[in-house]
């Protein structure tokens, strides 16, 4: 069977000592993991500040600033895409039917 | 000294702009520009101010921004990058045809993704130069949590990938309507400034007009820019009138007509005029339209109610709110008599919409006071009262009451 590891945490201050050693083990139990073959992939996302909610109602495309978390809906599922920037990533999550039934929460991936 | 505090209101945003379109850097921009204004201020005395000072100070900006990015190690790499992606010079796909960075950032600050509170205090902050201390004042919070307001705003431009652009074709409708609606938000505060008030949140109406006449020059085609600036200017003009010597309100048809500022009205009217004939009417420009029924009647008496009557019945269309539906009340009340006004407050008050509006019930007093009706505008006037949000406005609702017992 097939999981998806939803990796949450208290974001508050990396660059505690708690925080580094965390990243550090990210790796470590990457390498493991992969050597065991269980592995099928990972990522790294930015804050929850910097994410942006997409719903689609008759009113339009309506965006929100921040994490979905304040509401009833719960995560049932991702999808990773690459395109050019913020504009073109809330269009392409305003045509995936969650956005209609649901919302999207737009993250960036974490990047150096 | 005064040439540079007039170049730099004029000219922050103008060299801000350009330097975040070089480097990407938004942190950077800023501070080039304070170095940029600091050279000014010690040469320009002594050197003259140059014939056009904001190509001076962008310059010097640039020329600054450029130093300290090579001078970091990581710099050659960001100005290599920021030239191939998103801050490079304006795509091809400019609809506006202009290339000024003000409005690129413009656009930038008041991007749907950030929260609408930080695309006001950024757009203060990059395209008005005020400082964030001006800033936290003007809204009455926390000097401490407006810093951290921007902080996140810059940040999540940065690392969402938040394109520094005029937003395309097919996006630029409901952008436009963003940035107006940022900057009318910035003219209402300052209009409901009192004199008790900090300057800085007094002096928003006039940051929000120069902004508005910004737009209005970079985005000629765009109707609505054009109605926003006429909307404002005609409260404006108006705006030494609204209270007397003590802060008592003082209602339209009893303000003085003769200090109404006639320039800003002659420029309203030929804004307006502009933009009506590009033939894209909407809701600014109706707004504006019913503003300069009143600013151009010479007298109260004057005042062509059935034209605003009608103006108000086309905002409905376009914007079904009930306090449309009031406002075109009040106006029916003065074009065809109180009584035609109140059936139709009456039948607002039955909708349910306008509850705890004090406007509602106010209108609804005036209406029967008109109609000779006293006690019932009484009571009205009380239920008025107990939901009026300002000291102001509570003393006029008073007043009224009173006049309703003698």
């Amino acid at each position: 069977m097939q999981y998806v590891l939803m990796l949450c945490a208290d974001q508050a201050a990396p660059g505690s000592s708690d925080w580094e050693e965390a990243m550090a083990g990210c790796i470590s139990w990457a390498v493991e993991m992969e050597a065991r073959g269980v592995l099928l992939g990972g990522i790294g996302l930015r804050p929850s500040a910097d994410a942006t909610t997409v719903r689609v109602r008759d009113a339009g495309v309506l965006l929100g600033d921040g994490p979905f978390t304040d509401t009833k809906e719960q995560l049932d599922g991702f999808s990773v895409i690459e395109c050019e920037n913020l504009d073109e990533a809330i269009d392409i999550a305003s045509q995936h039917p969650w956005a209609r039934v649901g919302l999207i929460e737009v993250r960036p991936v974490w990047a150096p | 000294m005064d040439d540079v505090a007039a170049a730099f209101r004029e000219e922050w945003g103008r060299v801000v702009a350009a330097v975040i379109g070089l480097t990407g850097d938004w942190d950077l921009a800023e501070e080039c520009a304070q170095d940029a204004f600091a050279a000014a201020l010690e040469r320009w005395p002594r050197d003259g101010v140059p014939v056009r000072p904001g190509a001076w100070l962008t310059t010097v900006a640039r020329n600054r921004a450029t130093d300290r990015l090579r001078r970091a190690a990581v710099g050659a790499v960001k100005l290599r990058e920021a030239a191939m992606i998103a801050y490079g010079p304006e795509a091809e796909d400019d609809p506006s045809g202009v290339r000024d960075d003000r409005l690129r950032l413009m656009f930038t600050c008041c991007h749907p993704a950030l929260a609408f509170e930080s695309q006001v205090a950024l757009t203060l902050r990059t395209l008005g130069g005020l400082t964030t201390g001006e800033i936290a004042r003007a809204f009455l919070v926390p000097e401490q949590t407006l810093a951290k307001r921007l902080v996140r705003a810059k940040q999540k431009i940065r690392n969402a990938g938040i394109p520094y652009r005029v937003p395309p074709a097919h996006l630029l409708p409901e952008r436009t309507a963003a940035v107006l609606g940022v900057l009318y938000l910035l003219f209402n505060e300052g209009y409901s400034a009192s004199a008790g008030d900090d300057l800085i949140r007094q002096s928003l109406c006039g940051e929000a007009i120069r902004l508005a006449r910004i737009l209005a020059a970079l985005m000629p085609d765009e109707a609505e820019a054009g109605g926003l600036l006429a909307l404002m200017l005609l409260h404006d003009a108006r705006r030494a009138t609204r209270v007397d010597g003590e802060g008592e309100l003082v209602p339209l048809d009893e303000q003085d007509r003769s200090a109404w500022d006639a320039a800003a009205i002659a420029e309203a009217e030929a804004v307006l005029e502009a933009a009506l004939r590009r033939g894209r009417p909407g809701p600014y420009q109706i707004q504006a339209a019913i503003a300069a029924c009143h600013a151009t009647a010479g007298r109260a008496d004057d005042t062509d109610w059935a034209q605003i009557a009608g103006l108000y019945g086309r905002l409905a269309k376009l914007v079904p709110s009930p306090v449309v539906a009031l406002n075109r009340a009040v106006a029916v009340g003065m074009a065809d008599g109180p009584a035609a006004g109140l059936m139709l407050v009456e039948a607002l008050a039955k909708a349910g919409a306008l509850a705890g509006y004090h406007l509602l019930p106010a209108t609804r007093a005036d209406l029967l006071r008109r109609m000779g009706r006293t006690v019932e505008a009484a009571t009205a006037y009380q239920e008025a009262l107990e939901l009026a949000p300002t000291e102001p406005e509570r003393r006029f609702l008073s007043r009224r009451l009173t006049e309703m017992s003698r």
